[in-house]
């Protein structure tokens, strides 16, 4: 499954699909700096509402793209993780740093 | 202690085969009735264990081989052991420091060894330059 990237009223929203492990993770990060560069958002969106798996390589990526969204001034939330996915999230306490909703 | 059943597989260190481990992990519980978040756990320990080998392990040198060997026991333990034979960890207590990492070149969290420490019950992990040994138990039935 590809990850879905859209932008919408300064809101870059990134559907992030199927396994994010570390073979996955360096296209998808050159894909979403890409976008980030060009469009410049207000808000960055990473949808996890498809994503099966993500190990350590995941959690590298979107801290990576925190630490982007740093640079930029711009927010940045996750949405709708898996039970699985939100362990791992927790475990690394990225809770502190990221917002994660759940609709 | 008899085994019910177990697996072994050598593949190349290289990105593409961190699903395939996994892929042989669900392949290899599926039949034993673990529970979705079981299931999840021991992939997550595979995929952080092989990542750490494609990675790690041949940064220095053509990529190698990765061996992995999973078997459950007659009391529900499952043992997974995934070896290299590259160029092993400098400092391994350095290792374990949640956001430590050596890779210079991507985004690495640093988070696979302490995800293997808390996702299994136990682990060893043997290095040198000869190579990278993790044995990684978890009771699951």
């Amino acid at each position: 499954m590809k990850t879905e990237i859209r932008f919408e009223g300064g809101t870059l929203t990134v559907l992030l699909c199927g396994d994010i492990d570390h073979h996955a993770a360096s296209s998808i990060r050159r894909e979403i700096d890409r976008e980030m560069a060009e469009k410049m958002p207000r808000k960055l969106v990473m949808d996890l509402t498809k994503t099966d798996f993500m190990d350590s390589s995941g959690l590298g990526l979107i801290l990576g793209r925190k630490q982007k969204t740093l640079e930029t001034g711009a927010e940045m939330i996750l949405k709708n993780p898996s039970e699985a996915v939100t362990k791992l999230l927790r475990l690394a306490g990225v809770q502190k740093l990221i917002s994660i909703v759940y609709e | 202690m008899k085994k019910r059943n177990y697996l072994k597989a050598v593949f190349p260190a290289v990105s593409e085969n961190e699903a395939l481990a996994r892929l042989m992990t669900a392949g290899f519980l599926m039949p034993v009735g673990v529970t979705a978040q079981q299931l999840a756990d021991i992939k997550t320990l595979v995929s952080e264990a092989v990542t750490n080998a494609v990675v790690h392990a041949y940064r220095d040198r053509e990529a190698g081989e990765v061996k992995m060997e999973m078997s459950l026991n007659e009391k529900g333990i499952l043992t997974v052991t995934v070896r290299d034979f590259g160029c092993g960890i400098g400092d391994v207590e350095q290792a374990m420091e949640p956001f430590f990492t050596t890779d210079r070149e991507g985004e690495r969290s640093g988070m696979g060894l302490p995800i293997i420490q808390a996702f299994s019950d136990s682990f060893k992990l043997r290095s040198d330059a000869r190579g990278t040994k993790l044995v990684m138990k978890k009771k699951i039935l």
